[in-house]
């Protein structure tokens, strides 16, 4: 179903972008009436179906991006990962194909890969670890047709931590790779 | 425990002396075997002086391990004036060395200070000093007593007037502030090296003891740099797309080992420091990091994931096989070779966390050092008796010391800032 609904806004923003507006609006743009999903939109309650239709103007002037539908699987931005690992864990796999069908679909977008780990481990360990989890990333953006143009690799490893903290909890919001776009 | 008792309080009275101390130092574990020494109040006319230069050289020979300093209460002897040893009485209550210390004040505002060593099981005097110097050396003259007394009890030079390098992290309302610091060994005297809001990471001292390299994040990527301390000279040395981390400089001082992902993965590099050319090391798919040199310069020690976890491994300076040095456990990292090669220390995780472990790599044997729950970057003094690590301390980051038998512990506090990332520099040449 979300499947169906992205190829449509795909469809719709090619179309919009063909027809020489910005395809690539990025927050703060000034002029741009759309924001990122959040403040207009309805964020208390999103994922009803309809959501991502909502705002779409006739004359033109207002695009949606499929990034900023709150209901999309793009709307994951951050992939978690287990403890001294890069696998993408199972429940990652499909918003990470998302990503990178969206990209191949927007030759024109670029993505930031930025890979954290947790305090856990020695620091320059983890600052490898940060790269091959960004990495796991990159290689299903790509099998999914990205280009490598398009992906920018960087490591942080547990210097930029997530949440401070110290528990089980905490270490797992940090073993993360996030998608910047 | 009595005696242990007794040494904390002593240390915690001449530790409130010091004002200025920003580092506080706390014994944590006791000595059982160590060479009993005495070392008696210092005399003079300026107790103030007299205080720190009892503290400074009592806290190094006590924290070494290698000595059980006896408890004054059970000198035979308060006082000692030049070769008026009563050696019979001395030996009764079995005190191997007794050191004396003068301070007393000299010309300009300037401070004359005399030690004398006495051997009290061959009943003589075996060292002796005067040197006259100005109140802010004091330290210093009183590192350098340690170690001639060190040296001349155990035969191994004395690494007190050494330093270390360290990266700290103080929060504030404009945000992180990092810095690459630089104290004495026992962490007095913290002098600021480089400054950014951004992180710093693996500070490593070139053999010459003047040039530091260090991981900046200064651009919001990794990329190494090299300092002059002296002069305060910057230069980037490695910038290639990918991990450049890890720097580790030979011990010859020409060449730099270090990680860089360029070619796909984290490899081991070797980078020629003069003709800025780079040869590859290691070639693994997995993550091959944290290089560190044998003394002689023929060997490289680092981590690798290539078993599946992180383990330590070694190559030759011209490349090879690798081979595994670690078996026990599923997480050994960042090692530290001692300075005659034979140990190496390392990152060991077992069922309660990260602590500090050694390994005899010709007996094949390996043993815990520490007992922290995320003690990291061990980093060997460079006579091989100590090595300085960091642990998580009342939620903050904070430096401690080992001896290499794992007898005595030391923790040296940063009131404010967190602190990590130790490095041992190399004696002053």
């Amino acid at each position: 179903m979300i499947i169906r609904q992205i190829s449509v806004i795909f469809f719709l923003s090619l179309l919009l972008a063909i027809s020489g507006c910005s395809g690539n609006k990025t927050k703060g743009d000034d002029g741009d009436m759309v924001g990122d999903g959040i403040e207009d939109g309805a964020p208390t309650d999103v994922g009803e179906d309809d959501y991502s239709s909502s705002g779409l103007d006739d004359d033109g002037s207002v695009i949606l991006d499929p990034l900023d539908d709150p209901a999309s699987d793009l709307f994951v931005r951050t992939i978690y990962f287990d403890y001294d690992s890069a696998n993408i864990r199972e429940d990652s796999l499909l918003i990470v194909r998302e990503h990178g069908k969206y990209l191949s679909s927007s030759p024109e977008r670029l993505v930031r890969l930025e890979g954290h780990a947790d305090e856990s481990g020695t620091r320059e360990y983890n600052l490898a670890l940060g790269e091959e989890r960004a990495k796991s990333v990159r290689e299903i953006l790509l099998l999914e047709g990205a280009q490598e143009v398009q992906i920018e690799i960087v490591s942080f490893g547990e210097e930029r931590p997530a949440v401070e903290g110290t528990d089980d909890a905490a270490l797992q919001l940090n073993r993360r790779v996030e998608v910047v776009y | 425990m009595k005696r242990i008792h007794n040494l904390i309080a002593l240390v915690v009275v001449l530790f409130s002396s010091n004002t200025y101390a920003l580092l506080e130092i706390e014994i944590t574990q006791g000595v059982e075997s160590a060479m009993p020494v005495a070392i008696t109040p210092v005399a003079g006319d300026i107790p103030i002086e007299a205080t720190l230069l009892e503290s400074v050289v009592f806290s190094d020979l006590h924290r070494s391990g290698y000595f059980s300093i006896i408890d004054k209460k059970k000198y035979p002897q308060q006082s000692v004036k030049l070769d008026d040893v009563d050696y019979p009485k001395w030996r009764n209550v079995g005190i191997e060395a007794l050191l004396t210390m003068t301070a007393t004040a000299a010309s300009e505002g300037k401070v004359r200070v005399q030690f004398e060593l006495y051997d009290l099981v061959r009943k003589n005097r075996i060292l002796g000093h005067s040197v006259t110097t100005n109140k802010n050396q004091l330290r210093k003259v009183a590192h350098k007593i340690s170690d001639l007394v060190f040296e001349k009890l155990t035969g191994i030079k004395g690494a007190f007037s050494t330093r270390v390098a360290y990266i700290s992290e103080a929060s504030s309302s404009k945000g992180k502030k990092y810095q690459l610091q630089i104290a004495d060994a026992d962490g007095y005297n913290p002098r600021t090296v480089f400054s950014s809001s951004k992180q710093l990471l693996s500070p490593a001292w070139a053999p010459d003891g003047r040039r530091l390299a260090y991981v900046s994040f200064e651009n919001d990527r990794t990329e190494i740099f090299m300092q002059d301390i002296t002069t305060g000279k910057r230069t980037k040395i490695s910038s290639e797309p990918g991990i450049n981390s890890a720097p580790a400089w030979s011990p010859d001082g020409t060449s730099i080992a270090l990680t860089l992902s360029s070619g796909g993965d984290p490899d081991i590099y070797i980078l020629d420091v003069e003709s800025k050319k780079l040869r590859k090391l290691t070639n693994d798919y997995g993550i091959d990091t944290e290089a560190a040199w044998s003394p002689d310069g023929r060997f490289i020690y680092f981590t690798s994931n290539r078993s599946g976890a992180p383990q330590i491994y070694q190559v030759s300076f011209g490349g090879g096989s690798p081979k595994r040095m670690t078996f026990e456990g599923s997480y050994n990292a960042a090692p530290s070779v001692s300075a005659d090669g034979k140990f190496l220390a390392m990152v060991h995780r077992d069922d309660s966390g990260y602590k500090i472990g050694l390994l005899d790599i010709e007996r094949n044997s390996f043993r815990l050092l520490t007992d922290g729950t995320l003690d990291e970057a061990p980093s060997f003094a460079p006579n091989g008796s100590m090595i300085i690590y960091s642990t998580r301390h009342n939620n903050s980051t904070v430096l401690s010391a080992v001896s290499s038998d794992g007898r005595v512990r030391q923790r040296l506090r940063l009131q404010k800032e967190k602190v990590r990332e130790p490095s041992w520099s190399p004696f002053r040449r």
